[in-house]
């Protein structure tokens, strides 16, 4: 069964054609990296399979066999089908002020009585329940801290754990690694494949840098200019050939010190030192004040 | 090359550089340069026309008939306590008036701040929401006492409603204005779970908002215990209406004895309330 088919599913934003035409089907299940360089639609395509937003005219979106959108109208249970969707971002999407647990705890918001969610009563099993999603994601301990006091890494691991309290079963993770240095975007990816491979959630995954897609996903779509230009298992995708789709725009594809295969196998070393000015940030992120 | 204080760089300037030496003010854009010449003679025009009838020209009386003045104040200068219990207990109803008013409104400046503002909500809700909480504030604090004092009678509850009337829609707008510069993603992020509208501002939205919205609330709390001294003066309770009978009736040093419990009272508010913004920022 097909979890997310998109149809000739095209927008223009004024003058900018941002999707046009766009054909996409992955089976339930599946692992899928979406690849492409700044401004090729990778985001839009994400937010429109997410219900966030809406395509224009002859687009259509169907989640797990149900119309999300057609001709640039949401169907008729949107609400509910965007329960079934869970989306993580590039900034986390958070509520910085609010802690972590309640962060997780609106998961659920979309499977329990408006009225009760509404006025935030959490049930002593679905705080567990909560607190079980933050273990899966390996940062138990912060429940009760306040989101902005994690840092990058670990605020994303408590946007996946709300997907995870939110039962969802399509996750959309929209540049989750762009912000994070290395090593906390390896353990993201990480959880993400493990998601993928033990609770079988689809997941469609964009990423900025093809290594990653080689490394954690079997089957790649890259776009240009808002058209889907390759749809084809990831290892097929060798520097050269994505030069050939590129052109210049590929060296942004590509991290300027060669990930190994394999991450595991890496000298963490070097990385660190590859992504020296990043992983500061990330340091500087962690002892922000609440 | 010459050595003058101008010359920056030690190199010569480049193609694009020396383009732009070459007419200097190419590309400037005069049409901004004017108008600020347009509206500097404007204000000046405004002034000069308003000289008149605001009687500016009668600033030399404030020198001349200064021993009027001396005269008055000097009444001031002994103040007499004996009624001292009775004016600090009309000025707890004061501060009394100024609590209500401000709880109302702030009640009701909750959804009003979500209904004000152009990120919330559609347009046909946002302007007939603005252009009623614009009513509220354009009239006056003690305009809306008369009217209620018509109403209600003669009393300290004229002066709550009236209060709780202005005071909302100056909140309102306070509000809807911290509503509408928070950070969209976190609402989203709600949004991506299923959530309902509601549970997106209850989730997304306030706990935003919360600190701005606090310290708003507790900045009129001092505002109104001030602005209530005042409607006191047309008949709506409290110190004010002692203060308006003592200055009618010429006991100058009762006056004086109101006024510094009057002043005390908000130097002590403002204080208090300071502590608490501290607090919740």
């Amino acid at each position: 069964m097909t979890a997310i088919a998109v149809e000739n599913l095209s927008k223009r934003f004024g003058r900018k054609q941002a999707l046009s035409g766009i054909d996409l089907a992955i089976a339930k299940g599946e692992m899928v990296a979406l690849i492409g360089a700044s401004g090729s639609g990778k985001s839009t395509l994400m937010r429109h399979i997410a219900g966030l937003e809406r395509g224009d005219g002859g687009s259509l979106v169907r989640i797990l066999g149900d119309i999300q959108q057609k001709d640039g109208r949401y169907g008729a249970d949107m609400r509910a089908l965007r329960g079934r969707i869970g989306v993580i971002f590039q900034q986390f999407n958070l509520v910085a002020r609010l802690p972590v647990i309640t962060n997780v705890l609106v998961g659920i918001l979309g499977r329990i009585s408006a009225w009760r969610g509404t006025f935030g009563v959490f049930s002593k099993a679905e705080k567990r329940a909560a607190i079980e999603a933050l273990g899966r994601v390996g940062i138990p301990e912060v429940a009760w801290q306040r989101a902005s006091t994690l840092s990058g890494g670990q605020q994303q691991r408590a946007a996946i754990a709300r997907t995870l309290m939110q039962r969802s079963e399509i996750l959309l993770a929209d540049e989750p690694i762009a912000s994070l240095d290395p090593a906390s975007a390896r353990r993201v990816m990480d959880v993400l494949a493990d998601i993928n491979r033990t609770e079988g959630m689809t997941v469609l995954v964009s990423l900025h840098q093809v290594e990653y897609a080689r490394v954690y996903c079997d089957r790649t779509v890259a776009l240009r200019d808002g058209k889907v230009v390759y749809d084809g298992p990831s290892d097929a995708l060798s520097d050269s050939f994505l030069t050939e789709l590129y052109g210049a725009a590929s060296e942004e594809l590509v991290l300027p010190q060669k990930l190994p295969v394999r991450p595991a196998a890496a000298d963490p070393a070097t990385k660190a030192d590859a992504h020296a000015g990043r992983h500061v940030d990330e340091k500087t992120k962690t002892f922000e004040p609440a | 090359m010459s050595t003058t204080s101008e010359t920056l760089a030690h190199a010569a300037p480049d193609a694009a550089t020396r383009a732009q030496l070459a007419g200097i003010n190419a590309g400037r854009d005069w049409s901004r340069t004017l108008w600020n010449f347009v509206i500097l003679a404007g204000l000046i025009a405004a002034l000069a026309i308003s000289w008149g009838p605001a009687e500016m020209g009668q600033w030399t009386f404030l020198f001349t008939d200064s021993a009027n003045m001396v005269e008055y104040a000097s009444g001031f200068l002994r103040p007499d306590f004996t009624d001292g219990a009775y004016y600090v207990h009309e000025m707890i109803v004061t501060v009394e008036i100024a609590l209500w008013g401000t709880f109302l409104s702030l009640i009701v400046s909750i959804p009003f701040g979500i209904l004000c503002a152009h990120n919330m909500v559609p347009w046909w809700v946002l302007h007939p929401c603005r252009r009623l909480m614009d009513f509220f504030r354009a009239i006056h604090e003690v305009v809306w006492a008369v009217l209620f004092v018509v109403a209600v009678g003669l009393g300290p509850f004229a002066g709550v409603m009236a209060l709780f009337v202005h005071n909302t829609g100056i909140m309102a707008k306070l509000f809807s204005e911290a509503v509408e510069s928070i950070d969209p993603r976190p609402v989203e992020g709600i949004r991506s779970t299923g959530a309902t509208r509601i549970q997106e501002v209850v989730f997304g939205v306030i706990p935003q908002v919360l600190p701005l919205w606090v310290s708003y609330t507790l900045y009129r709390l001092e505002t109104n215990v001030r602005t209530a001294t005042i409607l006191g003066v047309i008949g709506a309770g409290g110190i004010g209406q002692v203060l308006f009978e003592s200055v009618r009736g010429f006991y100058y040093p009762q006056s004086s004895a109101i006024l510094i419990i009057i002043v005390a009272t908000v130097v002590l508010t403002d204080l208090l309330s300071q502590q608490l913004r501290k607090f919740v920022t």
